[in-house]
């Protein structure tokens, strides 16, 4: 048996590496196991010559390696010169498998079977997990691979690629761009199509398909590979072809289940929760240490401070203060009282009911990413229909909801404890009410993307916005004169439903009469005529459907469909119509707001007759734009392609209007019966591309925009969370010189983007510029609105929201 | 089917019509208003010989014309400059169309109808020549968008272009088991591709020199000629896919250009146009 070490740190991506720098810095007895054959594989796999960002900037690096903001190459070069001077222990090619024992005597197991002593086990193996692997006979041979780090290294190969995900056929583009390099690429779908990529990359492998450049084999599996041949199983039987090298391209898994595997317990279920931690980063295991990315900590500054500090704990210094804790005493100073901030932390965690079950490491990150305000009493704390997503927690006081937009008089208290702001939350779309202060009051304000995360890592946080929100909404929607106690019956027997695309709440005909509410999706409503069913209106997030059944009896008169994945609160129709009895004033107020489907329903009777050629047509086009992503937009550019001519006038404004960027692709898009949408964001009412951001860089702003602001680290991870394709990654050209200039004198490449040869030859080098995200952001902060409508000289680009656009209006237009 | 507590609020609702329609037609009105109120003027006003340029009426429509010749002269300038604020240049777009023709009604009471060899008539000719133009362009704008759009269903140029190189290279592989006269005839339509050509073959659409058709031709009458050759088919079947994807970019170019081609005499002539009236200013102050 070998020497036992005090602490075994495992994987040497930036968390790990700084935990052995520190460790071997203060003489602690460590090794550091990195699976491959080099550090920190995460930041070797960035593309070449990325520059990498060192954000937040305001926090301070506390770590013995250097990190600052830098090309990959430097970076990587820094790391391995400095844990060579540090004279840390690291073994390579050590993948570890099992940790067995307990804390003081742990053993870790690695792949080949070797095994490692060591008291204590720090985890910092990043959330890369591990590729799935191929496992056909043959699977395991030498030129089997699961990553192209250079496409252009390959030349005059026979080359497959398995797995027609947007790596995969990223990789086979990539492979085939350059004929001169004669690789003959074929790419292995396991289905017919091609569904689970992205529109662009689909388009360009089909365009690729179509020139010979690249072979597709769909309902084809790789059932045997041997040293220059692969068998693929495909539908009429098995094909034997020759094959030099595989790239298998099969997703990875997270690496949770191994993580659990060694006894550590997750907040929660969910695919986004991390493991349960200590204030000293120690998992429900004792013992073992989980930092980096696993921990939640997405960002390097943040993974190098805790290798620091997690090797500190060890150590036995419990007293040391996070890294972050001037930047939390900076937030909390304004706040009366005078507390530190470990009973700030506690006092909130403790007042604000969806914080209760967070732990004191929690509490810290969370606050990193959250503001604490003090209002004085009667102080705005936000208004009706302002822009804003984030959630409101009250911690003392208590503050007041002006319902009645015509008589602020009119309020209701919401007390300590609970929260407020929800339904930016969950929708993403305007304030409902104007709040204010009560009383002097302290208020926690969580951006939606930390409120998502708490919903996420904490169950009781999650129940209990959910319960809030239902009520609210329900009394929002139904509201004046009502009172929780009113609805409370209705409530108890309300249900939260997610409905799959294209599934039915509601079917023309049927007897039934509950109340539906749209809490976050779209609707689209159908009716049957001539056997056909016609488009007839589009329900956004935050109304209801199918009241006209109960208030007014009968069968259902139309058919209400998910336009998107949605969830819905189902109200049941018995006990709401006890509610309605009660409340004759509500049978009213539903009443006078259906007065305008009905005119669409009877509209639809007396023309089905004359027009059901152009009611078809206009459902077909409704379809289309559903299929678009327009169901789950707030706001996307359409070119009427009958005034189009071509002119790019709006792609040039827009790049003009930004840095000389252009954010929209006129001509790429899809096109129906004349209506374009052009490649440009569609604002998503839950953007994607907001899924994954490690500086949280992406924002719906005042106007309803998603934007990204400067903070953008170039990681590339929304351009490919966003189905559309509308995200590019790019620096801003050179200044070019004025309109003036080049309308006399011909200087400059004249308005619009230039072109990539003008920007090369006049790129300034060193200017501090990187690749960023860059897409549309609905030209917010721009006098006049979006620059691409108003140079449009024809009127042919206009952008829309849905609700104002689907509609059987499009009947009026369509003949106008 | 819905309703509730609106939570969008679009407080500018962008109307959804054409240059021409514009608000609801506006500069229409706001121009045929012009044009009657000029020729009100022109009729009542009781003046012998009947008014023109040297008249106090006729100083006043000269100098609402040249005002106008300069403004719409602007429109290449705002349609390129990308400020802040509320505009829209479909507006100024309609505006221009409609109070450009009002020039026609303005030009020619201005004139009274007066013409002679002498640069004011040349000026008068010019902007005849620009608003006939411009007519044309305007025409163009409301017709060819959606011949252009059916043309190009959901491709782009830079698909046309790439699928053209990929059928050459695929062209070139497949001719190299080809004899020698063979290989030639598929290297004349591989190393000679025109895809837009002169002026005259973008306007017209005729592309009689096409060397890809030539090929296709000429190798018709080879397989007519000569035995069964599966490597002459397969070539077969790749010329023809050239010609369509080319027939089919032609058709785009040929509508753009239409799209495009008038600006050449539109733009230049506002220049001529611009100069001629300067001298015309000029001449009529300091040499009457
Ligand atoms: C494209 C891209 C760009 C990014 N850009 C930036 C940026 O500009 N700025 C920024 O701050 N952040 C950026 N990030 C985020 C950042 O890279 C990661 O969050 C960070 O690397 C996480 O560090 P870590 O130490 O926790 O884990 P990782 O860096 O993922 O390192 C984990 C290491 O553990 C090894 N390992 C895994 N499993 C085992 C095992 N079982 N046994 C042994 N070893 C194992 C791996 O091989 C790897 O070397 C970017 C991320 C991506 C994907
Ligand atoms: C004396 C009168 C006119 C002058 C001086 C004038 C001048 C101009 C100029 C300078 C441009 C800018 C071209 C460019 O930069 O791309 C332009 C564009 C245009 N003009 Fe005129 N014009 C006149 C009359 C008219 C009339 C009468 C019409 C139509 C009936 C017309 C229709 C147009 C159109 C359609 C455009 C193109 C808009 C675009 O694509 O951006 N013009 N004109
Ligand atoms: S960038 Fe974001 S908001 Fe825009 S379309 Fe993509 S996912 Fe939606
Ligand atoms: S709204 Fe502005 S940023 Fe967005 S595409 Fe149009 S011009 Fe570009
Ligand atoms: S500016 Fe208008 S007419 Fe010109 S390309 Fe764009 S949408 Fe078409």
């Amino acid at each position: 048996m070998g020497e036992k070490y005090r602490i075994a740190i495992v994987g040497s991506g930036p968390a790990g590496l700084s935990a052995a720098a520190h460790a071997a810095s203060i003489g602690v007895s460590h090794i550091l196991l990195e699976k491959t054959d080099h550090l920190s594989d995460t930041i070797f796999r960035y593309q070449r010559g990325k520059y990498v960002m060192a954000t937040p900037a305001q926090l301070v690096l506390r770590a013995d390696l250097n990190f600052d903001a830098g090309y990959r190459e430097n970076i990587l070069e820094t790391w391995n010169g400095g844990i060579a001077e540090a004279k840390a222990t690291v073994r390579y090619n050590a993948d570890v498998k099992s940790i067995a024992g307990e804390k003081g005597d742990f053993t870790l197991t690695l792949t080949n079977g070797d095994t490692v002593q060591a008291e204590t086990v720090v985890l910092a193996i990043g959330l890369q997990g591990n590729p799935n692997l191929m496992r056909c006979p043959g699977g395991d041979l030498p030129h089997v691979q699961y990553q192209l780090d250079d496409p252009t290294a390959y030349i005059d190969e026979h080359i497959f690629i398995i797995g027609a995900g947007d790596a995969g056929i990223e990789n086979a583009l990539g492979l085939a761009a350059d004929p001169a390099q004669a690789n003959v690429v074929s790419i292995v779908n396991r289905s017919a199509d091609f569904s689970r990529a992205k529109d662009a990359n689909v388009s360009n492998l089909m365009n690729a398909r179509d020139a010979g450049r690249v072979s597709t084999y769909t309902e084809a599996s790789p059932s045997k590979v041997e040293p220059g041949f692969i068998t693929l199983e495909v539908p009429d039987g098995e094909l034997r072809l020759k094959c030099d090298r595989i790239i298998a391209r099969l997703g990875a898994s997270a690496p949770r289940k191994q993580v659990e595997s060694f006894g550590i317990e997750f907040t929660s279920a969910n695919n986004d929760a991390c493991p349960k931690l200590s204030p000293t980063f120690e998992t429900t295991k004792e013992g073992i240490y989980v930092i980096g990315a696993l921990a939640g900590y997405p960002l390097i500054k943040h993974c190098m401070n805790q290798g620091h500090d997690v090797v500190e704990f060890i150590n036995g210094n419990l007293t040391l203060a996070p890294a972050d804790e001037p930047i939390l005493a900076k937030k909390l100073a304004e706040l009366p009282g005078g507390r530190s901030v470990a009973d700030w932390l506690e006092l909130l965690r403790e007042k604000v009911e969806i914080l209760n079950g967070l732990s004191p490491l929690q509490m810290r990150e969370f606050l990193m990413g959250a503001e604490v305000h003090f209002y004085r009493a009667n102080q705005v704390i936000f208004e009706r229909h302002a822009i804003g997503s984030s959630l409101f927690g009250v911690a003392s006081g208590s503050v007041k909801v002006e319902i009645n937009p015509a008589n602020p008089a009119i309020t209701v208290p919401i007390g300590a404890g609970s929260i407020f702001g929800e339904v930016g939350l969950i929708s993403g779309r305007r304030r409902g009410a104007t709040i204010r202060a009560a009383e002097d009051c302290i208020a926690v304000e969580i951006p939606r993307t930390a409120a998502l995360k708490l919903m996420a890592t904490s169950k009781e946080a999650r129940d209990t916005v959910h319960r809030i929100t239902t009520e609210r909404t329900v009394l929002q929607i139904f509201g004046s004169g009502l009172s929780a106690a009113d609805v409370a019956g209705v409530l108890a027997k309300a249900e939260v439903k997610e409905v799959k695309p294209g599934e039915a709440i509601i079917k023309e005909g049927d007897e039934s009469y509950d109340i539906f509410i749209v809490r976050r999706g779209s609707m689209v409503v159908e009716r049957e005529i001539a056997g056909k069913p016609v488009f007839l209106n589009y329900i956004p997030a935050g109304q209801w459907a199918g009241e006209m059944a109960l208030v007014e009896g009968g069968r259902r008169s139309a058919t209400v469909r998910a336009a998107i994945r949605s969830d819905v609160i189902k109200l049941d129709g018995d006990t709401f119509r006890l509610l309605l009895n009660r409340k004759p004033e509500l049978v009213a107020r539903l009443r006078s707001d259906m007065s305008a489907r009905r005119r669409i329903g009877e509209f639809i009777d007396k023309e089905k007759d004359n027009f059901s050629g152009v009611l078809d047509y206009y459902t077909s086009v409704a379809k289309f734009l559903v299929d678009q992503g327009v169901g789950e937009a707030t706001d996307v550019l359409l070119i009427d392609e009958k005034l189009c001519v071509g002119c790019d006038n709006c792609e040039k404004a827009c790049a003009d209007a930004h840095d000389g960027l252009s954010r929209l692709d006129r001509e790429a898009g899809r096109t129906y019966a004349h209506l374009h949408v052009p490649t440009s964001c569609r604002h998503c009412e839950h953007p994607h591309c907001m899924t994954d951001c490690p500086p949280n860089a992406i924002h719906r702003g005042p106007d309803g925009e998603v934007f990204i602001d400067n903070t953008c680290i170039g990681c590339g991870n929304c351009q490919r969370f966003c189905p559309y394709g509308v995200i590019r990654m790019d620096k801003p050209p050179p200044k070019k010189p004025g309109l003036v200039p080049w309308l006399l004198f011909g200087m400059g490449p004249g308005p619009g983007e230039p072109d990539k040869a003008w920007k090369e030859a006049n790129a300034k080098h060193g200017d501090g510029s990187h690749k960023q995200a860059i897409k549309c952001d609905m030209c917010s902060g721009i006098k006049g609105g979006p620059a691409c409508v108003r140079a449009c000289p024809t009127g042919a680009a206009i952008r829309v929201s849905p609700e104002n656009f689907l509609s059987v209006a499009l009947l009026d237009r369509g003949r106008g | 089917m819905a309703g509730g507590v609106r939570q969008v609020d679009r407080s500018d609702v962008r109307k959804h019509e054409g240059f021409l329609r514009d608000g609801n037609f506006r500069w229409l009105w706001i121009a045929l208003a012009l044009c009657a109120v000029s020729i009100a003027g022109y009729l009542m006003i009781d003046a012998e010989p009947r008014p023109r340029g040297g008249t106090m009426y006729g100083y006043t429509l000269g100098t609402i014309g040249a005002l106008l010749i300069v403004w719409l002269a602007l429109f290449g300038i705002r349609k390129r400059a990308i400020t802040t604020g509320v505009y829209s240049l479909k507006a100024w777009l309609s505006a221009h169309v409609y109070l450009g023709l009002s020039l026609l009604v303005i030009g020619t009471l201005h004139a009274g109808f007066h013409f002679g060899w002498n640069v004011h008539t040349l000026a008068y000719a010019l902007m005849v020549l620009v608003i006939v133009s411009g007519m044309f362009g305007a025409a163009a704008y409301a017709v060819l968008p959606e011949r252009l759009s059916a043309n190009r269903g959901e491709t782009t140029q830079r698909q046309w272009l790439e699928t053209i190189r990929s059928l050459d290279s695929q062209l070139r592989d497949a001719a190299q088991p080809l004899d020698r006269a063979e290989a030639d005839l598929v290297r004349l339509s591989t190393e000679q591709t025109d895809i837009g050509g002169s002026l005259w073959s973008r306007l017209t659409g005729d592309y009689s020199g096409c060397k890809t058709r030539r090929a296709v031709e000429e190798l018709a009458r080879t397989r007519r000629s000569g035995p069964a050759n599966p490597s002459l088919d397969q070539i077969d079947s790749l010329l023809k896919r050239k010609q369509e994807t080319l027939a089919q970019a032609r058709r785009h170019i040929r509508i753009k250009t239409i799209l495009e081609v008038w600006l050449y005499v539109h733009v230049p002539v506002t220049f001529a146009l611009l100069a001629a009236l300067t001298a015309h200013i000029v001449s009529v102050f300091f040499y009457w």
